[in-house]
Parts: structure tokens; sequence; C-alpha cells
């Protein structure tokens, strides 16, 4: 924790003294414009935002589609990765067509999701789990081929069938690396559902950010920008922290990593 | 991805019959109508769409401006991010006050400067160019800090017993020990690259394969929508392999 601390005033200086210098700018020069505000300005109008309920709103449609998308993509993501994984013949079928499909841009089937869907949470739902099926399948498809063959062995000794392996045995095995996979997707889920927001559909953080600017209040652009990415920022580090917490007594895990 | 080297070539038929089965059930789908028309054409409808669209329209056009908007983004942002990343990279001390900052940066989802970017630079295409750059930046400049930072420290060593200056330490030492981070971050940038070439298509109303199949879902032409998908798809492949091939290569030595 000392650590954290000590680490804590050279993160901080870089930007501070940013935006310090930005706002002694904008002090001696009196300037005024549509595009940048003071970051005095910025905080100010994130505080109010804040109070008055009007981000906080916006937050819980953004988060609410994200957290929805994420977990109808990431459960079938990895149901179909430990399937595969599992599953030889299953496993060699499939390879092209996942190539093929994740090799799509997410943020491409917006207009198909939003011909079939229309505006709303739906629409965003399915473009962020679509996002996030294919790295949850990737990388829980290599965390269940790099348990332990023993252990699986051990399963088939014990008579286990196939769904008390995965849930007894595989899927224990592989949590850490699930967990890894959670945090990396949920990064993802997270910017998907911004950038559906800034594209088409009209709600949430990223419609928020797109009326601010179109409305000619940087203030309020900027302190919903901010707000993105102390909400991205925080989620990540939350998540590495859970890791960490939950696998640190794992010799198996390097939870150094940070990336 | 992990399965390409597990099974081997005897794999190889399993994977073409499991595209056989995926336009299969597209076409089943489809000719038992168990989706709307307009939400899902037929596998023939699509391909005929593409094909008018390449060689009658103006879809080989299109792909080309995405296709460019995307390296160009990505030369730009792998230029200055193994630049930036090798500044970064080379201090511990430079590394401590700049690292939290540019992990704040990387998790700011890179659409989200899109408004920002248009308040400043209006719809042009620099704009969707310059955020482009932006967006792909962060994966190459962080893996390349990251690199730096893992080498090991006896070659540091070795290059201040050789009284190496930084230039030669990051040209000799640096840079090749860096390399597979380098490669990996790159092959990241990529990915987003091409994600944020088609987001600003769509919104900066920018000739492309993101505007094109935009205009196809407005006017209900699913079958012109398909097709500019299938080409995404397609761009997203190539990149990705070329991109891998690339790695291997340039890795052989390790």
């Amino acid at each position: 924790m000392s650590l954290a601390l000590r680490s804590l005033g050279p993160a901080l200086a870089v930007p501070a003294a940013a935006l310090l210098a930005f706002e002694l700018w904008f002090a001696a020069t009196g300037r005024v414009s549509d595009t940048i505000a003071p970051p005095s300005q910025a905080f100010w109008r994130l505080a109010a935002g804040l109070a008055d309920g009007s981000i906080v709103a916006m937050t819980v449609e953004t988060l609410a589609a994200t957290l929805a998308g994420l977990a109808v993509g990431g459960g079938l993501g990895l149901a179909a990765g430990s399937v595969l994984a599992l599953t030889r013949r299953a496993d060699m079928t499939a390879r092209y067509v996942v190539e093929m499909l994740r090799a799509i841009p997410s943020i491409a089937l917006l207009p198909l999701a939003l011909l079939i869907f229309g505006f709303g949470y739906r629409m965003e739902i399915f473009v962020v789990a679509f996002a996030t099926f294919w790295p949850v399948l990737i990388l829980s498809h290599s965390a269940v081929l790099a348990v332990e063959p023993r252990l699986i062995d051990v399963s088939r000794m014990l008579g286990f069938g196939p769904l008390s392996t995965l849930s007894k045995i595989v899927l224990p095995a592989a949590a850490p690396r699930l967990a890894t996979a959670l945090r990396l997707a949920s990064g993802i889920a997270l910017v998907v559902a911004v950038t559906c927001e800034i594209t088409a559909n009209p709600q949430g953080l990223g419609n928020g950010l797109m009326r601010a600017q179109e409305s000619l209040q940087p203030a309020l652009m900027w302190a919903v920008l901010l707000w993105i990415g102390v909400i991205g920022y925080t989620a990540n580090r939350a998540l590495l922290a859970m890791e960490r917490r939950l696998f640190a007594h794992r010799s198996d895990v390097d939870t150094s990593v940070a990336a | 991805m992990t399965t390409r080297d597990r099974h081997g070539l005897a794999a190889v038929p399993f994977g073409l019959a499991g595209l056989a089965v995926l336009l299969a059930a597209w076409w089943s789908v489809t000719a038992l109508a168990l989706v709307p028309r307009t939400f899902l054409p037929a596998p023939a409808l699509a391909w005929a769409a593409l094909v008018r669209g390449w060689t009658v329209g103006d879809l080989a056009g299109q792909t080309a401006q995405t296709v460019l908007r995307m390296l160009g983004g990505w030369l730009l942002a792998s230029l200055a991010g193994v630049a930036l990343g090798s500044l970064v990279g080379l201090s511990a001390t430079a590394r401590r006050y700049l690292g939290p900052s540019l992990a704040f940066m990387r998790a700011l989802p890179a659409s989200a400067v899109i408004p920002v970017a248009i308040a400043f630079a209006g719809l042009s295409p620099g704009m969707v160019l310059g955020v482009v750059a932006f967006g792909s930046l962060w994966p190459t400049l962080l893996s390349t800090v990251h690199g730096f930072a893992t080498i090991d420290p006896r070659l540091r060593d070795v290059a201040s017993a050789l009284h190496m200056s930084n230039a030669a330490f990051v040209w000799k030492i640096g840079l090749p020990n860096a390399l597979a981070d380098i490669l990996t971050g790159m092959r990241l940038s990529m990915t987003v690259a091409l994600i944020l070439s088609v987001t600003g298509e769509m919104l900066a109303a920018q000739q492309g394969l993101g505007q094109a199949i935009l205009l196809a879902a407005r006017s209900f032409r699913s079958a012109d929508l398909f097709a500019g998908l299938i080409l995404l798809g397609v761009i997203g492949i190539a990149s990705t392999l070329v991109l891998a091939a690339v790695e291997r290569r340039c890795l052989r030595w390790r």
C-alpha cells in the first residue's frame, strides 16, 4: 500500500501540471471557446452533473447495456469456448468459422442491429454481446486447454460426466485465466457500448458526449469524456485487484502482469 | 489464435466443413423464412450484391478508401507509438511519471474522443484519420513501453559499460528486444484502426465501407449491408494474417 501511495505523486504530477497550465492559460488570455473549456469548469460541470443526477442517469444507461451485453456475450463465449476446447472434432470444425466471424469489426454490426432492433437497449446489448463473445470464446478456449490434462484424467477416473467435469474440475482450474478474460472483455464492452451511443443510440454517456459537443457546451463535453475515462479505468483496476486477491495464493498464476 | 496449430493439416477438411455448415445454416434460415428478408438476405443475394457492387457499383472504391484510412492511421500510430514508447521506456523515471496517465488514456474508449475531434476539426477526412491514429496509438505505445521495461537489466549494464548513447541503446538493444511486444501491440492497433475507420466513416459521412453499410441499412437493402460486412470481415482476416506472417518472419531469430 505504501508503494501505491508513493507512486501516486508521480502518477498525478503530469496530468495535474497539464491541467494547471491550461487553467492558467485560460485565466491569462480570458479566452472563450466552443471546443475547450478551462479544466476547473469541466470539473465543476462534472460535479454538478453528478449532483443533479443527469450524468448519473446516463451512466446507469451505459452500464446497464454494458453489463447486459457482457453477460450475454461472455456467458455464450465461455460456454462455446469450453465446449470447443473439450471436444476435438467440434473444435476443428469451428475454427475457420470463428476466425471469419470474429474478424468482422463489431461496430459494423451496428447498422444491422439498428435495422433489427431499432433504438434502445436491445440493439446496444446485441452489439456488445457480439463484440465480447469472440474474445471470451478464444480466451476461455485457451484457458480450458491449459488445464492440466491429468486433472481431466482424474475426473474420468472418478466417473464424472461432461457437466460435472466442467463444473468441478475444468472451470475451477481455469478460473484465473477466465478472470483475466472477464477483465479484458469488460473493457471491450464499455468501449463498444459508448461507441454505439456516440454513433447511433440516443441514450447513455456516449450520446451525452455527442449532444454536449453539438450544443457547444465544451465544459460538459470534457466532463463526460473525463467521467467515461474514470469509469473505464476504475473498472479495470477493480477487476485487476479482484483477480489478485482471489488468485494470489495460487502458484500457477502470474498476477504481476498488469496488462 | 491457439487453435491454429493444435490440430495440424488434418484439421483443414473439418474447418472447411464448418464453413459449409455455416453457409447451409444461413441458407436454410432464409429459405424457410425464419427471419425476415429485410434483416437477413439469402446467401446468393448477398453474393450477387457483392459482385454487382464490386463490378458495377463503387464497392471496390469504398473498400479501398476504408483500407487506406485504416493503414494510414495505423502507420501514423505505429510510428508515433514506437517512438514515444521508446522514449518513455528508456527511463524508469519517465515510466513512473507517465505510465499511469498512459494507462488512463488506454482505458478511455477511443471512440469517445470523436466528439472532441469533431469540435476541433469538423467532419473532415483529417479528423477521422486523426481519430484512427489516436485510438490505435495506445496498444503499440504501451506494449513498446512494456517491451523496454522487461529488457534484461544485464543488457543495460552492457550498454553502460560500452558507453552507448541513448539512441544507440534504443536502436541496438531496445528495439530488437522489445520487437515481440511491439509487433503484438501493432497487431492489436490494426484491429482498433479498422473499427475506428468504420466508426469514423459512419459518423462523419466519409466515403468508405462504414458509410456504405449504414446507408444500406437505412434504405433496408440488407443484401448490400451483408456484402459490406463480408468485405469488412475479409479486410479483418487479411490484415491479421499479413501481420501474423510478418511477426513470424521477424521473430524467427529468437
